[in-house]
């Protein structure tokens, strides 16, 4: 009989690390195909509209941009922490609080052209990220509690603060009744790439870029990036070296929370321009898809974050040219993240065949 | 003194093993009949597992027949193999903790509990194996466990029992009734496999024995009639140099001092640790035997600054002199501590991660960081170093920890903890599942770093090793150490009695 | 006392998801496998279960639609982490979004679609019993399934060979394997039997609970009925207890905003995911606690022959 077996390997195939996410993502696209075709919709079009058409006009460029940002961000910050196998759940909840509280300096100055406005925002929405984070990098230290569900929990809790504010206290008086705060002044959002355009595509992708390369140094070079990643792969050998388990808790964490909350920031001051009750298209779990999809390396994370950017922008065009359903990205990212995890083994095992070369008996 | 008989129980012809490359067992020959006590003598690494658990079902040979009352068989699963009566004893045991030992038993052998109960008891008078059926498994030591095992195989009734390594665990007086037991059961016409690298108890043992090394049999013999130099020869190939062992300076400074040390894990299955005193001094190595499961694990992570103690209680545990005890493994390393754990893979070492990068688990001390930032090219040498320094088998410095051989991860992890040029090291089980030339090297080290004026702690469940290397012995036994002795005054049947729990021996070889 | 006997009524029923969530998460657990598509599963169940409601109007069908489906999401999910050896939070996502992304796509012709509230099935007579009669015997055939279900659990777990099986997979797979057990079925069984309660668990939250789909109905119950797991320290009573105690929290809940304290309504809807934190922490302190019930190889992956 002819069987195969996945074979551990001496060392990690640096071949594997490429095909993995062409792998993951042709399976994808296959896999994807036939669910369009089971529900109706005409397949080639779908996928023209999912995958070619974001690359053919400037304005789908530019949204890519603005999609790209915040999936990179929140994933660079989320991949520091799964390596040290702290699972932060809960960037989605990090970003509506770093949203609301860099809010609060436009929404009390609606008038101000004060251009430290925006560097405010930006350090404000980073450290109320990291506050929200906190509560579970604390409650996991402390109390033992399973991060997984604290900062689950913190993303519906967030999301009901926000439709609070919005409904109540920083609701626009001259609104119309919608539940969304006053616009934001100019000196609240960040630069156009493009001055005086219709296109949106704003500064803070260069901000990303620049993070992704300090993350890129830190994961790669720091000391404090290697402790992570021993914590990460084996606990004890962390423990026994005297790398502390709590202190890659809180660094893993509080780095998640950062990015997201800047992520918050980059959502209100870019493309949104105020408080409403939708601030993020789920980027907080995308982006850990994301993170996944990159191979957890910084620079995998650029590439795959801009892949799932177009993910993005395609399905909205998807939506219109095919009649796809919103939903279908949703299932799409979960089938990237399925391949991904099941073609990943090939990273560090081999498939061989066993079985057939057995002696007579 | 053999029983001979015309027609073999078992016999495997031409088995081979083989893991990826690897050759674990190569054209292995081997015939055993009922009643026999037969020996599979080889030093660890030499095929001896592998080759039992082909036997028993656990993996299948690559070629080969085996022969089971002379018809082929192919045995797929250990359910296979305890149908057709071959019953084994692991190394580690296969018992679960959380459940009682007739719960164990019922695992394998279904049927009703209070029938089981019943049995276990009348198989343990029959054969001197006393054991509480209804005890939960946790509480037991290992003897009491390698007896649960051996009347599980029992109660199926096998005509062929393996046993891997069984006395490794177990203090000397208790061997003497393993011994007793297994010669009853020869004389009632079981077939023993017994799985060994300890000549004598072959000797004293065996009517047969077949030698493996490097997966291949090297040769056959009667042990009670080769001498063991011709035996060792067999088995391990070559003469090893013994390690030398001058004479120590008894005067050096106190590095390690316990002071009426305390302890009692969260954990209520732990042994807790009762007024610990010991002096570990520059120039010296002084050994810690016991049977394990008597708090050495304890003791050795409050050392190493894995469990500490409350401020308090901080000077029970003192570093030159100083408290250390309420102090995180790092600041203690500051202080000139090193430590091999007895888990090499996932403790002492990271197994999914390279051997540099495992070099600067402990070694990044040593300028590796600078700025924060490691430096490659600083870490590659350090491995290398490490690497050359014990001879260690590797495809390089960028191989993972798990690739390596468990002899050579042991090698690179006492040459990185040495590296350090360390006040005082502490080592748990330094040659633990390790091949004879590799455990000969890490004592040669270990000594040649006493020689330079290292205070060593070693804790091993090994007493020839430790008589071997030590200068001063002392024993744990159930939480409580005993006074030291002098190595050259010690006498194996002495500290033997210790390990059951005899301090009044100490008491006499301490004067 | 009206609102007291309302709140007990109802959390039997506000419960049984959660129960039949967490009883099916309990026994994947107990194998050594943390499942976190929960909740993934149940949104799943609940939008097929709906729609099966909805176009034949067959409740057996329904749920045995939705149980099947999140088995089928299940089997995803074993494979990764028994084929492919993939890491099981990871993996436990992955089927997740799936899952919540298949939900919304199939539901999505039934949005806000409402079902007839079927009629209880409540015991004669003892249901005229006054308060009592009412909290315990005007139930309706899932609750008192549900409770009976985990009555069986809680002895099989303990006492039945099978039981036995599935806690020493879960303490030591490699000692399992070696005394011939085959660890990958056993795990995959309980995955399996884990889909299939999430199933059940969310066709009851939307075609008998509340009767209405809307995406994302599920609102954090699956993770809730994980929680539950820590909380019942991995035994089926107190995971039995801890739901209950959950039900008529969420109940409360209900019951606090319909008296109109000037409580902002998203105060109370986020109590229970409050309330989950704060019961997760209280019982996660007790790190020894965790670590003497947990199942010793929970969220290891295991390779046979290793």
């Amino acid at each position: 009989m002819i069987r195969y077996e996945f074979v551990p390997r001496a060392q990690p195939s640096t071949g594997a690390l490429v095909i993995v996410p062409i792998l993951t993502v042709a399976l994808s696209i296959l896999c994807g195909t036939a669910l369009f075709y089971i529900l109706d919709k005409p397949a080639g079009v779908a996928f023209y509209a999912f995958f070619i058409e974001p690359f053919l006009s400037n304005y789908t460029l530019s949204e890519i941009a603005i999609k790209a940002a915040p999936l990179i961000l929140i994933a660079q910050g989320l991949a520091i922490g799964f390596r040290a196998r702290v699972w932060n759940i809960g960037a989605e909840g990090q970003l509506t609080i770093g949203a609301i509280c860099a809010g609060l300096i436009p929404i009390t100055w609606p008038q101000s052209d004060n251009v430290l406005m925006l560097p405010a925002m930006i350090l404000v929405g980073a450290l109320t990220g990291m506050v929200w984070a906190a509560i579970a990098a604390a409650l996991r230290t402390a109390f033992n509690a399973s991060e997984i569900i604290v900062t689950l929990m913190l993303n519906a809790i967030a999301a009901q603060i926000l439709v609070y504010l919005i409904n109540g206290p920083l609701k626009d008086p001259r609104g119309f009744s919608f539940p969304q705060s006053v616009p934001f002044p100019d000196v609240a959002l960040y630069p156009l790439l493009i001055e005086d355009s219709f296109l949106r595509a704003n500064v803070s992708i260069y901000i990303v870029l620049a993070l992704s390369l300090l993350a890129w140094i830190y994961v790669r070079h720091s000391f404090s990036g290697f402790r992570l990643l021993v914590s990460g792969l084996a606990p004890a050998a962390a423990h026994y070296a005297g790398f502390s388990s709590n202190r890659a808790v809180w660094i893993s964490l509080l780095v998640g929370g950062a990015a997201a909350g800047l992520a918050g920031v980059g959502e209100i001051s870019g493309p949104i321009g105020k408080l409403q009750p939708i601030l993020s298209p789920a980027y907080g779990f995308a982006a850990i898809i994301v993170a996944f999809l990159g191979g957890l390396n910084p620079i995998g994370i650029v590439v795959a974050g801009f892949f799932m950017a177009v993910i993005y922008v395609g399905a909205d065009g998807a939506v219109l040219s095919a009649g796809l359903p919103a939903s279908a990205p949703i299932v799409f990212q979960g089938l990237i993240l399925v391949f991904y995890l099941a073609s990943h083994t090939l990273v560090n095992f081999e498939l061989r065949r066993i079985g057939g070369t057995k002696g007579t008996a | 003194m053999t029983i001979s008989k015309c027609s073999p129980l078992l016999e495997l012809r031409n088995v081979t093993k083989r893991y990826g490359d690897f050759i674990a067992n190569d054209a292995i020959n081997l015939t055993v009949h009922a009643g026999d006590i037969h020996a599979i003598l080889g030093e660890n690494g030499a095929g001896k597992s592998t080759l039992m658990k082909t036997i028993f079902g656990v993996h299948q040979p690559d070629e080969g027949d085996i022969l089971w009352k002379d018809v082929p068989v192919q045995i797929t699963n250990p359910a296979q193999a305890r149908d057709l009566g071959i019953g084994m004893v692991f190394q580690h045991f296969s018992l679960f903790e959380t459940i009682s030992v007739a719960e164990n038993i019922s695992l394998t052998i279904p049927a009703p509990l209070s029938d089981l109960v019943k049995q276990i008891r009348a198989k343990g008078e029959a054969f001197g194996l006393p054991v509480n059926p209804q005890a939960s498994v946790h509480g037991l030591s290992v003897g009491e466990r390698q007896r649960v095992e051996i009347i599980r195989c029992l109660l199926q009734e096998p005509e062929l029992l393996i046993l891997d390594e069984p006395t490794s665990v177990l203090p000397p007086p208790a061997i003497e009734n393993l011994f007793a037991t297994l010669r009853t059961l020869s004389v009632n016409g079981i077939a023993i496999l017994y799985i060994s690298h300890k000549l004598e108890e072959i000797r004293a043992l065996c009517d047969q024995a077949t030698i493996l090394r490097s997966g291949a049999v090297t040769g056959t013999a009667d042990p009670k009639k080769t001498n063991a130099k011709d035996l060792a020869t067999l088995m391990i190939g070559q003469d090893i140099p013994q390690p030398t062992h001058p004479k120590t300076r008894m005067n050096g400074a106190p590095q390690l001092t316990l002071n009426q040390l305390n302890y009692r894990d969260p954990n209520p299955n732990i042994v807790a640790l009762k007024d610990i005193n010991l002096t570990v001094r520059a120039g010296e190595i002084v050994g810690i035997a016991g049977v394990s499961g008597n708090g050495q694990l304890t003791l050795a992570r409050l050392i190493s600054g894995e469990d500490i103690l409350t401020r308090d209680h901080a000077s029970s545990i003192q570093m030159q002199g100083q408290p250390v005890g309420h102090l995180p493994p790092n600041a203690r390393r500051k202080r000139g501590l090193s430590f091999v754990p007895e888990d090499r893979l996932g403790r002492g070492a990271a197994p999914l991660m390279s051997i540099s990068n495992n070099g600067l688990l402990t070694g990044h001390r040593l300028g590796l960081v600078k700025n924060g930032l490691i430096q490659r090219s600083k870490r590659d040498s350090f491995a290398e170093n490490c690497i050359t320094a014990m001879n260690v088998q590797t495809q390089g410095v960028q191989a993972l920890a798990s690739s390596l051989s468990g002899g050579n991860l042991q090698k690179y992890i006492v040459a990185r903890e040495m590296a350090v040029n360390p006040l005082l090291m502490v080592v748990a089980q330094p040659t633990w599942g390790i091949d004879v030339g590799a455990a000969t090297l890490v004592h040669q080290r270990l000594i040649g770093l006493r020689d330079n004026g290292t205070a060593i702690l070693v804790i091993s469940e090994d007493i020839e090793e430790l008589f071997e290397i030590s200068d001063r012995l002392t024993v744990m036994y159930d939480g409580r150490l005993s006074n030291p002795v002098s190595t050259c005054n010690a006498t194996c049947e002495q500290i033997g009695q210790m390990m059951m729990g005899q301090f009044a021996a100490s008491l006499e070889a301490a004067e | 006392m009206d609102m007291i006997v309302f709140i007990l009524t109802g959390a039997f029923a506000t419960a049984t998801p959660l129960l039949l969530a967490a009883l099916g998460e309990l026994v994947t657990e107990k194998s050594g496998v943390i499942n976190l598509s929960v909740e993934g599963m149940m949104a799943l169940a609940a939008a097929m279960g709906f729609a099966t409601v909805y176009t034949t109007g067959s409740y057996l069908l329904a749920f045995a639609v939705a149980a099947g489906l999140a088995m089928l999401l299940s089997i995803v999910f074993a494979a990764l982490v028994l084929i492919f050896s993939a890491n099981q939070v990871a993996s436990g996502l992955a089927a997740g979004i799936l899952g919540l992304g298949l939900s919304a796509l199939l539901g999505r012709e039934y949005e806000s679609f409402t079902l007839q509230a079927p009629s209880g099935l409540s015991v004669p007579n003892l249901s005229n019993i006054p308060v009592l009669g009412s909290i315990l015997f005007e139930q309706d055939i899932v609750v008192y399934l549900t409770v009976t279900t985990g009555l069986c659990l809680m002895w099989i777990i303990q006492h039945s060979r099978a039981g036995l099986i599935l806690r020493v997979v879960g303490e030591d797979p490699h000692i399992a394997h070696n005394l011939g057990f085959n660890v990958l079925r056993v795990r995959f069984l309980a995955i399996l039997f884990g889909g299939f309660m999430a199933g059940l668990a969310g066709a009851y939250a939307s075609t008998i609970l509340t009767p209405i789909w809307s995406q994302g109905m599920i609102l954090g119950r699956g993770w809730i009925a994980l929680a539950l797991v820590v909380f019942g320290t991995w035994r089926v009573l107190r995971v039995m207890i801890g739901a209950y105690l959950f039900g008529a929290l969420l109940l409360a809940d209900l019951a606090v905003q319909t008296l109109n304290l000037g409580i902002p309504s998203q105060v109370m809807t986020s109590m229970p995911y409050v309330m989950t934190i704060i019961v997760l922490a209280i019982v996660s302190r007790n790190a020894l606690r965790i670590k003497l019930n947990a199942p010793v190889s929970l969220g290891q992956s295991y390779r046979p022959g290793q």
